[in-house]
């Protein structure tokens, strides 16, 4: 494996190599977004199909984690292109702290997501056996919520359940595509860790120069790619229907 | 090296704007807009995704073939998404399934 950066054969010049390197990335980057597109695809027909238990599914969701999260993952896209700025200009030691503050950003997000799902399983809402979506607004004690809210939740529940007697399926079909849609995300948090992890271990064996320095800008499209995913899972997934 | 590089001025406004953008669709989320409501939310979203195309990934300052990758990637999207919901909108359906039925023509 070449790493360090010399010419190979088939290019003229280091600028066109590296131009070739990012093109690729983002070739594979076109097949993600038509992967994560069908995924889209398909929560839009199905919300679009059973929009009062997407509703109820959409606001039982924690507005104040997600937004959190949002916050946080921007910031590591943030930091993320600090660092390949800090290796264009050959800031070494910004480099690694750059890549440190990226993958702790990035840390957080999957911590944050992990209180959420747990969230979601003692509400009793994964899909299966024993899903519930009517559990909190009859156990409010276990779901730590107040009186005043649980009336508000029931309200809701009866207007959707109107129209929709089917409600606990069609709020299955939501968690399962929250969990799926949410599931695959996180695990291209974690491939971005790891690739964070291997930039850090080339940055601390001093590999990144000004003149070479395309391992750090091609994870970052990678990085930023999944910033984006975010960008739209969070409007979907947490704010549909938080007017009603 | 010839590569444009993008002063940290730069990123720190996309960020700044990225956080706004954040505010405001959660603040647009509880107004009632009817049914453009979802119309604002993918709005926002799809501006702040151009941002971080164009400057956290360097898109403006890419040469013209990684540009036309990105941008066949958008149309690609758009065909996809573009058939498949114009085949589900003007089907019938039958009852509360989600998936179209099958033609009638077919049937008989």
């Amino acid at each position: 494996m070449h790493r360090t950066g010399e010419l190979y054969g088939q290019f003229k010049t280091l600028d066109q190599q590296k131009e070739t390197a990012a093109l690729g990335m983002w070739v594979f980057l076109v097949t993600e977004v038509l992967f994560f597109g069908g995924m889209f695809m398909t929560y839009t027909i199905n919300r679009h199909a059973y929009q009062a238990a997407f509703g109820v599914g959409g606001n039982t969701l924690d507005l104040q984690l997600g937004g959190f999260n949002t916050v946080v993952l921007i910031m590591s896209s943030l930091t993320m292109a600090l660092s390949v700025w800090a290796a264009q200009v050959g800031k070494r030691q910004l480099i690694s702290l750059m890549l440190v503050a990226t993958l702790v950003l990035g840390g957080i997000f999957l911590g944050v997501k992990a209180i959420e799902y747990k969230q979601k399983y003692d509400h009793h809402l994964i899909p299966g056996h024993s899903f519930d979506i009517t559990y909190c607004s009859k156990n409010p004690t276990a779901c730590g919520i107040d009186e005043k809210k649980v009336e508000e939740e029931k309200v809701e529940l009866e207007k959707a359940l109107a129209k929709d007697p089917d409600l606990n399926a069609h709020a299955q079909l939501y968690f399962s595509l929250y969990f799926g849609m949410t599931g695959l995300h996180a695990l291209h948090m974690v491939v971005g860790a790891g690739l964070l992890l291997w930039l850090l271990k080339e940055s601390f064996a001093r590999r990144f120069t000004p003149e070479y320095n395309t391992p750090v800008e091609i994870v970052g499209l990678y990085w930023h790619f999944v910033d984006i995913v975010w960008i739209y899972l969070f409007p979907l997934l947490y704010l549909i229907d938080r007017h009603n | 090296m010839s590569e444009h590089i993008v002063s940290p001025k730069i990123y720190l406004a996309i960020f700044f704007t990225l956080m706004a953008g954040t505010a405001l669709t959660v603040w647009a989320a509880y107004q009632n807009f009817g049914a453009f409501n979802i119309v604002i939310a993918l709005g926002i979203a799809t501006f702040k995704a151009t941002l971080v195309v164009l400057y956290f990934m360097h898109a403006r300052y890419s040469p013209k073939r990684t540009q036309l990758v990105v941008i066949c990637a958008v149309f690609w999207l758009a065909i996809m998404l573009a058939l498949t919901l114009s085949d589900y909108s003007t089907r019938e359906h039958e009852g509360r399934l989600a998936a179209p039925s099958t033609p009638r023509s077919l049937l008989v």
